[in-house]
């Protein structure tokens, strides 16, 4: 994964880690596992979602100078839990739901008793799905795979 | 003479009813869903992101809706839409050679590394129309290798790099990026400037123009040397972490043209390049850019700029189909002041001729 910068601390991996998650699942499934965990703790905006864009950028040849590619909708909200806490949701897309619900989980995760319980019930299985997804369509990709073969051509 | 006119209120309300009800057809017919045309029209709305240079699928899937199928409106609302919403920043580089390849394939290397992946392509298709199609009800299904492609590939043009027979793309990071939606395109423009404007910028436009360039219009024998299509990760730094985040995912298309350069007195001969980058599955916009990209370089190549394809203004001022559509469809707009004034000059021209014309000319004034 290119985000995780292997040189950064372990709680910033781990974080980088379950932020990538909640942030590329999708929306509705989130909101699901989220409304499934039960009771919601006390929190507050720190800042409520906000819908904007972000400038993407590629490199000239893929790894040379840097260019503004085209912009991306993007949804950003951020959390305080009364113990203060505070957890930020930056999602793609314009679904002020989605960062809010990624906040309160980036919140709650870097409390690391509850941390064991939210991995289970959140971030497994959604990473496993999305793995599950990506598998399936590597599988499909690799069927298209050409196999060269040579044909010998006698006298 | 000015003659200020109003009215037509009535007509234009009465135009925008119309309109709508031409939009939406038959009502017998069912009406169409952003998800149905978002994963059925599927590189419609690619071409609409590319073009309106936003990735959002369903902004532009309701764009293509509200424009009929008209891409070009289309583009023009998404780009419209994106001037309401505020810039939070600024992404990371995509990071191309980490993407998950759904189709990957090389003109120039027949056994690479990672190999030849085709992916979901019309390369291989007849053109012939299938009437199947026409049928309602069929659910094709794809097949599944036992083993998944390999997640991430090396570029062709890195391979090839090693050699020094192709120049290097140098990072320079240093250097702050140019931005065409917020300053004044100026010439000789930077290539970070043109490469923005190209992927934003037509595709018919940027496809001619690349085939102008095959046809000898400033030729520079490009190879496809790599086409690959996949699914990258977005990563933005939020000041207050101060580490980098993956906030998502997006479809792009990258082309990697090799081409030949004769060398000069300063260099020896080795291959040069031209790249293209789309959101999307873009692949023919991908290549004209890439193709185009090559060809603008001529300047910094030592090359003479002769042809369309490599005069950066001619270029870059009517690559864009919002303005360049903007501007043919202004002259729709009332002009009668303007043609007035314009008929009484031509008049007056005339009758000039004519006072000046000796009587034996047989000069007859035809405007009367």
């Amino acid at each position: 994964m290119p985000a995780t910068d292997t040189t950064a601390p372990a709680d910033t991996q781990a974080r980088q880690r379950w932020m990538s998650v909640l942030a590329k699942a999708p929306a509705d499934r989130l909101a699901a596992l989220w409304s499934d965990l039960g009771d919601s703790p006390d929190w507050s905006y720190l800042r409520r979602p906000e819908t904007g864009m972000i400038m993407l950028r590629g490199r000239a040849g893929g790894s040379g100078q840097r260019f503004n590619l085209g912009e991306m909708t993007m949804t950003r909200c951020s959390v305080r839990l009364p113990d203060g806490r505070v957890g930020h949701g930056y999602v793609a897309g314009r679904r002020q739901d989605h960062a809010t619900t990624a906040a309160l989980v980036d919140a709650l995760m870097q409390d690391e008793a509850a941390r064991p319980a939210l991995e289970a019930a959140i971030i497994e299985p959604l990473t496993l799905e999305a793995d599950a997804k990506r598998a399936i369509a590597a599988r499909k990709a690799a069927a298209t795979k050409v196999d060269f073969f040579t044909m010998v051509r006698g006298e | 003479m000015y003659v200020a006119v109003k009215g037509g209120e009535r007509a234009i309300d009465n135009s925008r009813l119309l309109l709508a009800e031409e939009r939406r057809g038959d009502p017998a017919v069912p009406e169409l869903t952003l998800a149905q045309i978002d994963q059925q029209l599927s590189l419609a709305v690619d071409r609409v992101m590319t073009e309106g240079s936003l990735y959002d699928r369903e902004l532009a899937a309701l764009a293509v809706k509200q424009a009929q199928g008209d891409l070009i409106e289309a583009i023009f609302l998404l780009r419209a839409y994106r001037t309401t919403l505020p810039r939070f920043g600024y992404a990371e580089p995509l990071e191309t050679a980490a993407m998950h390849l759904r189709r990957r394939i090389s003109a120039t290397y027949k056994d690479l590394p990672g190999g030849q992946v085709l992916g979901p392509t019309f390369d291989y298709t007849l053109r012939l129309l299938d009437f199947d199609l026409a049928e309602n009800g069929a659910t094709p299904e794809a097949e599944m290798a036992e083993e998944p492609l390999a997640g991430a590939m090396p570029r062709v043009a890195d391979i090839l790099g090693h050699g020094g027979l192709i120049e290097p793309e140098t990072p320079q990071d240093d250097r702050p990026v140019g931005d065409v939606t917020r300053d004044p395109m100026t010439f000789p423009a930077d290539r970070d400037a043109r490469l923005q404007a190209l992927a934003r910028g037509d595709e018919g436009f940027l496809l001619s123009l690349g085939y102008s360039t095959q046809r000898g219009y400033g030729k520079n024998h490009p190879f496809a040397g790599e086409i690959r299509l996949g699914e990258v990760a977005v990563e933005f730094v939020p000041e207050e972490l101060g580490f980098p985040i993956e906030i998502g995912e997006i479809t792009i298309t990258e082309c990697q043209m090799i081409n030949q350069f004769q060398g000069s007195t300063t260099e020896p001969a080795k291959f040069t390049r031209g790249y293209g980058l789309t959101f999307g599955h873009c692949e023919r916009k991908a290549m004209a850019m890439a193709l185009v990209d090559r060809s603008l370089r001529a300047q910094e190549l030592g090359e003479e700029p002769k042809a369309p394809a490599q005069d950066q203004e001619f270029v870059l001022y009517h690559a864009d189909n919002v303005e360049a559509s903007g501007f043919t469809q202004h002259l729709k707009l009332p002009h009668y002041v303007d043609f007035q004034a314009e008929l009484v000059m031509v008049r007056r021209m005339r009758e000039t001729a004519a006072n000046n014309a000796t009587p034996g000319d047989d000069f007859e004034e035809a405007a009367d």
